[in-house]
């Protein structure tokens, strides 16, 4: 297993301060390590990839890897991305986002980005908090959960990024968790792979906002919950529904073939040089 | 209180018998057999768990998950390496670490922190 360690000291950025800036335990490390076991597994080139992240916790994980990375805006990650994937589709662009970043600031990117289907890959790092500012209430936040802004419990609900990114019309959804971090490579893989807008929400803790402070214990207690309310999407199908109360699949939610924004503009200029050349 | 007196006579056993191996005859595993029985789960390979203490913040995922018991919290909050022969491969403390700070790596002949 060194060669874990091994590949993914090839990808960090040395120069920059180690250990990183993340809270003890924080599910953030866990995903840049599944993301730099895919892409290796996959066999790209280091410039060939595009990391692009808005502002959060998540944010920062552009900046430990030596890929071709971008930090931008609050929200605007998927606008960005969208440039550089249009500017050059040959880029295997990912963006990574947090839950607040992606549905509440960037939610009407997120959504119209899913429905255009550009080639991309969304990872989307869902810890049901505003973690970086000090712990507000997100879109993601449970109902009757507490929270900074939110000092006699939240009364909205909550929506389940996975499945808006399905009935938004992405091409693939999958969930997953930082404690199955195995099966989480796997997804991110096959979104990489996938062409078409892919989505991996990425279920995560964060323990000192919003753990703390709805008594849900630390790091580790929040990956045992993980553990124990995490059900695969097959196996879910299977169980009744009263026993699926208090739990959330994991798995690819759907898959499915859609035309290509990138694809579709290219005959879209092909067809217009055409009847240009026949009026001439 | 007496958590840590397990803990310390736990860790003691343990030096003790780390520092006893190294003394004892390679011995042909064939006679050693005779003498003790098969023990299918020695003979299988047998890993080193490093822990880089420089990037680890002691969150305690590793301790806590290690399907085999191997680490454990030492007193001071870091992990500590208690039974690296129970150690089966797996990874998981590995791919786990959100500090990249272990790793798991199958044991040399002799092993780095081993006495002489």
């Amino acid at each position: 297993m060194a060669e874990v360690t091994k590949l993914i000291h090839k990808y960090l950025r040395h120069d920059k301060k180690f250990p990183h800036v993340w809270c003890p335990g924080c599910g953030n490390g866990i995903v840049l390590g599944a993301l730099i076991r895919a892409i290796d597994r996959l066999g790209y080139e280091k410039d060939d990839i595009v990391l692009v992240s808005g502002i959060g916790c998540s944010g920062r994980l552009p900046v430990y890897v030596d890929f071709n990375t971008l930090h931008t805006t609050h929200g605007r990650a998927l606008t960005f991305a969208t440039g550089v994937k249009l500017a050059n589709p040959k880029l295997h662009v990912i963006v990574i986002m947090g839950d607040g970043d992606a549905t509440a600031i960037g939610g009407n990117h997120f959504i119209h980005a899913a429905r255009r289907n550009l080639n991309l890959t969304a990872i989307i790092i869902n810890n049901n908090i505003y973690g970086m500012t000090g712990g507000q209430y997100s879109p993601t936040t449970p109902y009757g959960a507490l929270a900074t802004t939110a000092v006699y419990r939240n009364i909205e609900h909550a929506f389940s990024i996975a499945e808006l990114a399905v009935t938004a019309g992405a091409a693939m959804v999958a969930r997953g968790t930082v404690y199955h971090a195995n099966m989480l490579d796997k997804l991110i893989e096959k979104a990489i792979l996938k062409r078409g807008f892919s989505v991996v929400e990425v279920v995560s803790n964060c323990h000192t906002q919003y753990g703390r402070r709805n008594k849900l214990g630390g790091a580790v207690q929040m990956l045992q919950w993980q553990k124990d309310h995490a059900v695969r999407v097959e196996k879910a199908a299977e169980m009744p529904e009263e026993e699926l109360a208090d739990k959330f699949t994991v798995g690819v939610l759907v898959d499915r073939d859609l035309p290509i924004y990138t694809e579709e503009y290219k005959k879209i200029r092909e067809a217009a040089r055409a009847k240009m050349a026949a009026m001439r | 209180m007496g958590d840590e007196t397990i803990k310390k006579a736990r860790k003691k056993a343990q030096r003790e018998s780390q520092q006893e191996s190294p003394a004892d005859p390679p011995a042909e595993p064939a006679q050693k057999e005779a003498e003790e029985g098969p023990k299918p789960a020695r003979s299988k390979k047998e890993y080193d768990i490093a822990i880089f203490s420089g990037w680890c913040k002691g969150c305690g995922i590793c301790a806590a998950f290690c399907p085999r018991q191997c680490i454990e919290m030492g007193e001071d909050g870091s992990p500590v390496v208690t039974q690296p022969d129970r150690c089966t491969g797996c990874g998981f403390c590995e791919i786990h670490c959100p500090d990249f700070a272990i790793s798991v790596r199958p044991r040399r002949k002799k092993a780095v922190g081993d006495d002489e």
